[in-house]
């Protein structure tokens, strides 16, 4: 039992993590605090990605002389995959924030309650 | 056979996205250039969607290799008759709404028209790179292009708009984040990325729980996008807040074509045999869809704002778009794909309306609307058209997608959903039959408007033409829907069905 929590210890923080962002984007009324939320999920995913692309004993995926097979080397794809999404998560901070920024012009406050208070 | 190589197929992709790197250079010397700019590409990439509908019908299948690396190394654009079909129904829709855009962003965004036209350019590469590619992580990034470009267009709008379009976003991330996560567990279990080759390698691997478990994420995620029943809080807002222009390109094409990813990753990726049956997934699907399609009505029959309404009306609708896949038989499929088209065609003519509607009299309110008729005639006229396609009066589209859709409950021995669907219709029927009835039958109020009571006002021709042919689109494809089915759709159709 242990063991297996153990041997896999970084796909146990990655769902830990999702979870705890995910909580934050659904349970939290302050908008600053959805949006951090949001980040942790994102990052979560990355780590599971960098995960699966990992070996024991793997080294850099540049070929090197003496070591002619792949098995040698740690898996490129999944993490060339998450600059994509990195890049993609950063954008999506970005509009975040400037939508944020707006809101918080217009309403004084980024308590959803009160905003919403506001609105009616 | 050899697959043919066409440059179409990424030219479809190719212009619009450059153009919108150009829109904010031009536009810094000449503020009109983001419009006609946004038009020629998305005239140009129509006709590279019909030049690939084309070909695909008459040659086959078309694969397009980046860069020259082959699949599934390199990533690849293949289009088929089912997307070859969603891309020229999006590409179409594009146009017109684009068209008809001139009038209102003038009148709703003044100073921002440059850089709405270069976003707007984005979302429209992101809906069309959806479309054509052919690799699982290629489709996240263009979803991911499209919902960016969605979130920033949606906050411009009015009062309430950034608050729906953080709700938009938060939710929005969710729903990819959870397509990103069905793509990893996938690729954990294939090593592939690549649509085809994944359709190979996955039915040695379907005892596996892992693909289960990216049937689930993927399920998930599509219906966060497309706004399927419980998943939907985000629509009304979103729809209802953002600028006129805005939603009359969200509305008929957004959740069309993250309905599209739903049918692909559903027939595609995996088997149907799989996929619909082997795990109760279709039955999940026909019930969400069954209570989206009455709960969707039921509020917008509730609404008092036109385009609120029409929100909520887009949510049932996506029911019936989600209970034709979830049927697993031909016709269901058929009439789903149908009502891609059929209620693309409904939503971008009433929400020009509405665009029209905001134009004229600023408001959305349909207890202000008695007496409008008289104003603007040729646009009222071009509701009613709509509302009765809506309601699914025989000669417009909106009665032969529930045709097939009830035909293919049917044939699944599904008596509910052919009941759903019938009091889904009554209930449009109210909702439509409301506004229909303000606007036509209630005397003007006396001395209200300024402009007087029998003051023709219409719509500018640049907005007008668009609805027009819109209008007669509904009515045109009702007329030839049993063309476009035994011509299109029945090749669209896995090989299994």
């Amino acid at each position: 039992m242990i063991d297996s929590l153990m041997s896999k210890y970084n796909y146990w923080i990655y769902i830990v993590l999702m979870m705890i962002g995910f909580y934050a984007m659904i349970g939290k009324k302050n908008l600053v605090k959805k949006l951090i939320g949001m980040n942790i999920f994102q990052t979560a995913i990355i780590l599971y990605y960098i995960s699966i692309g990992v070996k024991k004993g793997g080294t850099v995926p540049v070929l090197m002389e003496g070591l002619p097979h792949a098995a040698a080397y740690v898996n490129p794809l999944p993490h060339v995959l998450m600059l994509t999404a990195i890049v993609v998560s950063v954008s999506t901070t970005g509009v975040a924030l400037a939508v944020l920024l707006l809101i918080y012009r217009r309403y004084k406050t980024l308590e959803e309650d009160e905003i919403l208070k506001s609105m009616r | 056979m050899n697959a043919p190589q066409i440059p179409a197929a990424i030219l479809i992709i190719l212009i619009p996205l450059m153009s919108s790197y150009a829109i904010p250079l031009l536009g810094w010397r000449w503020r009109g250039a983001g419009y006609y700019l946004a038009l020629s590409a998305i005239g140009a990439s129509l006709v590279c969607s019909l030049i690939l509908l084309y070909t695909v019908l008459t040659v086959g299948t078309i694969h397009y290799h980046l860069g020259g690396w082959l699949p599934p190394w390199g990533i690849e654009y293949v289009i088929d008759p089912l997307n070859g079909f969603v891309g020229v129904v999006v590409c179409c829709l594009s146009f017109l709404v684009t068209v008809s855009s001139r009038a209102s962003v003038e009148k709703e965004l003044p100073d921002k028209k440059v850089r709405f036209y270069t976003i707007y350019l984005l979302l429209f590469t992101g809906l069309m790179g959806i479309t054509v590619t052919g690799d699982v992580f290629n489709l996240y990034v263009f979803l991911e292009i499209a919902s960016l470009a969605a979130y920033a267009l949606i906050a411009i709008g009015e009062d309430g708009a950034p608050l729906a379009a953080f709700n938009y976003i938060i939710m929005g991330t969710i729903g990819a984040c959870f397509y990103l996560l069905g793509v990893g567990y996938l690729y954990i279990m294939t090593g592939s990325l690549n649509i085809a080759d994944l359709a190979k390698l996955l039915p040695a691997l379907y005892p596996s729980k892992v693909v289960l478990v990216a049937l689930a994420f993927f399920l998930i995620g599509t219906a966060i996008k497309m706004g399927l029943f419980p998943l939907h809080v985000w629509l009304p807002d979103a729809y209802t807040f953002a600028p006129s222009a805005v939603s009359s390109f969200i509305a008929p094409l957004m959740t069309k074509v993250m309905a599209y990813i739903l049918i692909r990753v559903m027939i595609t990726v995996f088997e149907p045999s799989y996929s619909l049956k082997a795990v109760p997934v279709g039955t999940i699907l026909t019930w969400l869809a069954a209570a989206a399609i009455l709960v969707g009505s039921i509020l917008a029959i509730a609404q008092s704002d036109f385009k609120r309404m029409l929100a909520y009306s887009s949510v049932s609708q996506i029911g019936y778009i989600v209970l034709g896949v979830g049927l697993a038989n031909a016709t269901g499929l058929v009439g789903s794909l149908l009502h891609i088209l059929n209620h693309g065609f409904m939503k971008a003519c009433l929400f020009s309306v509405a665009a029209a509607l905001m134009l004229k009299t600023g408001g959305r309110n349909i207890y202000q609307l008695p007496g409008m008729h008289r104003r603007m005639p040729f646009t009222m006229a071009a509701l009613a058209i709509a509302a009765l396609s809506m309601v699914g009066v025989p000669p417009t589209c909106g009665f032969f997608s529930k045709w097939y859709l009830i035909l293919g409950a049917i044939e699944a021995g599904q008596w509910i959903f052919v009941g759903v669907i019938l009091l889904s219709s009554l209930l449009t029927a109210v909702y439509f039959m409301r506004v229909i009835e303000i606007i036509f039958f209630r005397p003007a109020p006396s001395g209200g408007h300024a402009t007087g009571e029998g003051v023709r006002d219409e719509i500018p021709l640049s907005m007008s033409v668009p609805l027009w042919i819109l209008a007669a689109g509904i009515l045109l494809l009702g007329l030839f829907s049993e063309k476009i089915v035994s011509g299109i759709l029945r090749l669209a159709l896995p090989a299994g069905y």
